[in-house]
């Protein structure tokens, strides 16, 4: 192997690993606020890349209706519940919100559909339409049965991946899609051809991780999420609600994996059921993370990228399998260094 | 008195059901429109809507279940299909696994099989099962010719790490090495992996003459996209799995010129007016096309296709000898199937024998070329 290739290898391995790494924040945000090993991520990866890609090919995409559908799903539970509640003064945020908003982003959706030009207006209606779901999902499977074991909370997690991938497939039918680049530019440094879309990649990616930062360390909001994730029990002595952090977790999951899906759809070609493998690959660098530290998930995710692009290049046949074959030696590293903690005793 | 109107009942239904399916041919489907393989599974399947209601001249019912390209699943429709619906013939499915599951099924059952994608099986465990599409060898020397015309001395190849990854490797390395012709790297990826740069970069550092991508659809554009994008100029050629207008949209420009075999029936406007192929052709893709839409032309319906032809040239042969629901007509449907001559599909003329049960030859394949945005014929 000559430097030459050791640098490009490098590169790929930066580009990928960027992505899985916002994929890996993702899943330990969603993870110690809720607890939820949250499975479905790699959906909105999928759904945003395949739906930029739709509305480039001037189509209002399938995900749209999907969305006022949750929305409107969403809108009569909590309206029932309001009214049982005697409080219909609130029905009219909840109609705002949920179906208000849903149809507000179909109007943005045909509208950007019509212009294949304005690329960077079907990114930002993709992020409308893709971010909502967070948030309903939440609403819909985890929040009615927040309280139960990790395990069953798994097993919610499955089914939705399943649902959403079966109607991704409906969606958007079994052949793969690529969205344009942002721009065809690119830039020479020495051996190395680096094209202006990976370097979006690590820029955005890097501004994400640090405006996660900011978030948590700086707002309300984000003190309040932190302080959900250490202690349950405590943050609502405290006044916070669960249902809160749960659905503001997973607002912020669904945004993370819009932005990596719109990200990557230039560079690669996205099936409807590419977005689990992704997931499960920023999964990988959650697993070293353990779970709970920001830090160590993004290297391990950094790491897997390492991984994947050298075997790539020296034992492609194996490539993953030796990807998803670290996670055996972290997992017993992890499991004779931790203290374990039963559930039940929390 | 209870005993005796159950009886009479269930003798009663016997009967009905008898009658029902005393001249009724029962066609068992297992297909996979979802899972991996759904981008092929769903044009299989598509094709089943435009068959007639009768198979030679005979009433017939297709009973189509889903088995999300899994091989277990597809065995288990197999065996389901075999038991409890009594089907006179099975046909399936999209995935060379799957495939493979449902025929080691249908030779045990002693039931006729129309294999739609290539069976992994030596040919001595195929007396029951019929393979529609044409073997990966066939369509591979097609490429490895025009490889000699050019004067290509090696190649690299880059597929997917699976069967069929295996298999078009297989079929370019049988022809390639007594033609001279050195296959120089064997690389491997998934579809959906997000980048093959690793890949790539091993194929440029042989810098081989032409390079063969082993994928299917649009799974074929990543490998190809990347070569063009690290300055790889010569020739890169696919297999017959990727031809199709979804492979070109997501490949846009890198992918023009890019050289596949195929089937005939993805040009049949192209084809010169004395081919029997061109009306069998022509007519199934103008129907296919005003059904599921302009451009929405593919191989898999074709070999849905071709099927439903291999059964309805068999079937006037066994109607004669038995009826359809016993295993003396499964039998006889088996031999006439065996004995087709000259059928005319939409892939190629199958002349089925003892020893070759897809029974096609050179006509069944054409050397296609992406030009301006579409799939061309080379003359």
């Amino acid at each position: 192997m000559t430097i030459d290739i050791a640098l490009w290898l490098t590169q790929d391995a930066i580009t990928n690993g960027a992505v899985y790494a916002l994929l890996a924040l993702a899943l330990v945000l969603v993870y110690t606020v809720t607890r939820v090993i949250f499975v479905p991520q790699g959906e909105f990866i999928s759904f945003a890349a395949l739906s930029l890609a739709t509305l480039q090919a001037g189509k209002v995409p399938g995900t749209v209706y999907l969305l006022m559908a949750g929305g409107a799903l969403v809108a009569l539970i909590d309206g029932v519940a309001a009214i049982r509640a005697a409080q219909p003064r609130r029905l009219i945020g909840i109609v705002i919100l949920n179906i208000g908003l849903p149809a507000a982003v179909a109007g943005a959706a045909s509208l950007a559909a019509l212009r294949p030009d304005n690329l960077w207006l079907q990114m930002l209606v993709t992020l409308a339409i893709v971010t909502p779901f967070g948030p309903i999902i939440y609403r819909l499977a985890f929040q009615p049965l927040a309280g139960m074991s990790v395990l069953v909370l798994l097993i919610i997690a499955v089914a939705v991946h399943y649902l959403l991938t079966g109607l991704g497939l409906v969606f958007f039918g079994g052949e793969g899609l690529r969205s344009p680049p942002l721009s065809d530019f690119s830039l020479h440094v020495g051996v190395l051809n680096i094209t202006a879309q990976s370097l979006w990649v690590i820029f955005s990616s890097i501004v994400l991780i640090f405006t996660l930062w900011l978030l948590f360390e700086h707002t309300l909001y984000g003190k309040a999420l932190r302080a959900t994730a250490i202690n349950r029990v405590g943050a609502r002595l405290v006044g916070i609600s669960a249902a809160f952090a749960g659905s503001l977790s997973f607002t912020l999951a669904a945004l993370i994996g819009a932005i990596a899906g719109i990200l990557i759809s230039p560079i690669t070609t996205i099936y409807y059921d590419t977005g689990f493998i992704i997931s499960l690959k920023g999964f990988v660098g959650a697993i070293i993370g353990g779970m709970v530290s920001y830090p160590v998930a993004a290297a391990g995710a950094l790491l897997v990228g390492f991984l994947e692009s050298f075997s790539s290049f020296w034992w492609s046949a194996f490539k993953e399998s030796i990807v998803f074959t670290l996670i055996i030696p972290v997992l017993l590293w992890r499991s004779l260094t931790a203290r374990h903690v039963d559930e039940e005793e929390e | 008195m209870l005993k005796h109107s159950l009886l009479l009942a269930s003798a009663l239904l016997a009967s009905l059901g008898c009658g029902a399916s005393a001249q009724e041919i029962t066609v068992g489907v297992t297909l996979g429109a979802t899972g991996p393989g759904a981008s092929l599974g769903i044009h299989y399947k598509n094709a089943f809507q435009l068959f007639p209601k009768t198979l030679g001249g005979h009433p017939v019912k297709y009973i189509i279940l889903e088995d999300a390209t899994d091989p277990a699943n597809a065995a288990k429709n197999a065996r389901k299909l075999i038991a409890e619906d009594k089907v006179d013939v099975i046909m399936g499915s999209v995935s060379v696994p799957s495939t493979t599951q449902v025929a080691q099924i249908a030779s045990e059952a002693k039931t006729p099989m129309i294999a739609l994608s290539p069976v992994a099986l030596p040919p001595d465990k195929l007396a029951w099962i019929f393979v529609v599409p044409q073997p990966v060898p066939l369509m591979m020397s097609a490429v490895v010719e025009h490889m000699k015309t050019t004067g290509v001395k090696t190649v690299g190849y880059v597929g997917f790490s699976d069967s069929w990854g295996d298999l078009v490797l297989k079929a370019l390395e049988q022809h390639a090495n007594p033609a001279g012709i050195k296959v120089v790297t064997n690389e491997r990826y998934a579809r959906a992996d997000t980048s093959v740069t690793g890949q790539v970069i091993k194929v440029l550092a042989a810098n081989p003459d032409a390079v063969v991508v082993g994928g299917s659809g649009t799974g074929g554009a990543l490998p190809h996209v990347g070569l063009v994008e690290r300055g790889y100029k010569k020739q890169i050629y696919h297999n017959h799995g990727t031809v199709n207008r979804e492979f070109i949209k997501v490949g846009a420009k890198a992918v023009e010129g890019a050289i596949a075999p195929t089937g005939p029936l993805i040009v049949p406007e192209e084809l010169s007016a004395d081919n029997p192929i061109k009306k069998v052709a022509s007519e199934f893709i103008q129907r296919y096309e005003q059904t599921f839409g302009a451009g929405s032309r593919n191989a898999f319906a074709g070999y849905s296709y071709d099927g439903f032809l291999l059964l309805n040239a068999g079937v006037p042969g066994a109607m004669a000898k038995a009826k359809p629901g016993t295993p003396e007509f499964r039998s006889a449907l088996r031999d006439a199937i065996e004995s087709a001559k000259n059928v005319v599909g939409a892939h190629g003329i199958y002349n089925i024998t003892a020893k070759d049960h897809t029974g096609l030859d050179n006509r069944a394949r054409v050397l296609v070329q992406v030009k301006e945005g579409a799939w061309r014929l080379m003359k």
